[in-house]
């Protein structure tokens, strides 16, 4: 079968600095990866890139056929304003730092898109937004605001708003941690749930390293720009072959493990 | 005698009530004039601001030039400007108009800078979950960006009212028959200048210090989270 995603010799720079550098990278429709990696790995550039929040320069990506750049396309994006809706309508995210709609109640944040973009009426669009905050165990908080809301809370809302526009590939850049620590789990609780759905394609970039092997198919290790190793998780995590990896799991997971220590004596 | 007013000038007190009713016919004009003069700098500064940031370097570049040019240009000059040198282009408006339009045009100047800052100010973030939620440009700023700025803009919008409000007697100089044209065309029937130029004073100042209050109510009425516009 055709994957879903598709990176082809992609460059991606800001300035000077070679973000992502010849870059290749499938994604099956349905699978689940997690990308890992030191910060500034490009990792979260990838699903930047995806989403359409950043330009690359060199290079092809096609997301289930459609390339991102159109033969004769203008602008950073080599690509037009209804192209790129096309892109984007296959495509969801969940930021780090959630980015709720501050004057929007809850509700309002999960039906304004479907309504606005997807055209759907307003009374279908309320039903199905209820059902799905009623998926992330928010029923209770539609007419609330965001700031009245804890961040898992509102992180949880985040998903429901991405997913109200039924978008194929979900993106996720770092969902907890902007979290106090208690709170990370019910975000993760429902993403979990999601990846169960058989055809979401799901893209994580996570430090949570329990996390990522329990849900994903695949993890990823970025290095400068590149994938350094990947495989299923069982093997990626119990036997990584680069000595990059290995260094970089043990020092995020000694201090996951500190952390969870601290925690302890915390409480 | 002025609008079938007449002026009774035995004392200050009687003169200053007496001139009162026709004061109150130029209060009408100037008010006229800042409403008017208000909405155009209220919608053209929008306007200007949503130019400046297209991607068009042509665009973005020439509305810069415009706004910093009429910013950086006396009020005064631009009035006689529109008022003596429109007509050789065959535009010829009502002195009202033109002193309404002058007023408009360099207040966009000024309001356009506070879009663009209340533009600006709002994160980054805001306008990539509506690009990931593929709203279009115009949804973006429509839902988005516009109904959180306001709060933020309200109390900058607010004092160039008061301001526009206070330079409003400039319109006199091109004939408009506003407060201070009147008590001036009475000042020079009756040689007592003393006691028309008091009141306007004196009528300005409850004017600009209600506007004050309004504006403040209005700025604590608003959720400093933005108000959705649908």
């Amino acid at each position: 079968m055709n994957p879903i995603i598709r990176f082809e010799n992609v460059t991606k720079r800001f300035g000077a600095l070679t973000v992502l550098d010849n870059f290749n990278f499938e994604v099956r429709r349905g699978e689940k990866v997690t990308l890992i990696g030191p910060s500034g790995s490009g990792k979260s550039t990838v699903l930047r890139i995806l989403m359409t929040l950043e330009p690359f320069q060199e290079g092809l990506l096609e997301i289930d056929g459609i390339s991102y750049h159109e033969p004769g396309g203008r602008g950073p994006f080599k690509a037009s304003e209804t192209h790129l809706h096309k892109i984007r309508s296959n495509v969801g995210m969940v930021f780090q730092s959630f980015n709720l709609f501050p004057h929007m109640t809850v509700l309002r944040n999960v039906v304004e898109a479907p309504v606005a973009v997807l055209k759907m009426n307003r009374g279908e669009a309320e039903s199905r937004a209820t059902e799905l905050l009623r998926m992330v165990g928010l029923s209770d908080k539609k007419d609330h605001f965001p700031s009245q809301l804890s961040g898992g809370q509102q992180q949880r809302v985040a998903i429901a708003r991405a997913l109200a526009m039924r978008p194929r590939v979900l993106l996720f850049d770092e969902p907890t941690s902007a979290l106090d620590p208690q709170l990370v789990g019910e975000v993760l609780g429902v993403i979990r749930d999601l990846a169960h759905e058989h055809d979401l394609t799901m893209l994580l970039v996570t430090h949570e390293m329990r996390f990522a092997r329990e849900v994903s198919d695949r993890v990823c290790f970025f290095d400068r720009g590149r994938i350094v190793e990947q495989d299923e998780p069982e093997r990626f995590f119990s036997n990584p072959q680069q000595p990059r990896t290995r260094e970089f799991l043990s020092s995020i997971l000694g201090e996951q493990e500190q952390m969870r220590e601290s925690l302890r004596c915390a409480q | 005698m002025m609008y079938g007013y007449a002026w009774d000038t035995t004392t200050p007190l009687t003169f200053a009530i007496s001139i009162l009713p026709i004061l109150g016919i130029g209060l009408l004009v100037t008010l006229q004039a800042a409403a008017v003069g208000y909405a155009i700098a209220l919608v053209l500064g929008l306007v200007l601001a949503l130019l400046r940031r297209s991607r068009f370097k042509v665009v973005s570049w020439t509305v810069a030039g415009f706004t910093e040019f009429v910013r950086d240009t006396p009020l005064l000059v631009q009035l006689f400007f529109l008022y003596y040198v429109l007509p050789d282009f065959g535009i010829v408006l009502p002195a009202f108009m033109t002193g309404a339009l002058a007023l408009g045009l360099q207040y966009s100047a000024y309001t356009s800078e506070v879009y663009r800052g209340g533009i600006e100010a709002v994160p980054r973030g805001q306008w990539e979950a509506a690009t990931a939620l593929n709203m279009t440009r115009l949804q973006t700023y429509r839902d988005i960006v516009v109904p959180q700025m306001i709060p933020r803009i309200v109390p900058a919008l607010g004092n160039y009212l008061v301001s526009m409000l206070k330079e409003t007697p400039v319109l006199s100089v091109v004939t408009v028959l506003d407060m201070l044209g009147l008590a001036n065309m009475i000042g020079e029937r009756t040689f007592e200048y003393l006691v028309p130029l008091s009141m306007v004073g004196l009528i300005f100042l409850p004017m600009t210090l209600i506007c004050s209050a309004l504006i403040y109510a209005i700025e604590r009425a608003l959720p400093k989270s933005g108000i959705p516009l649908r």
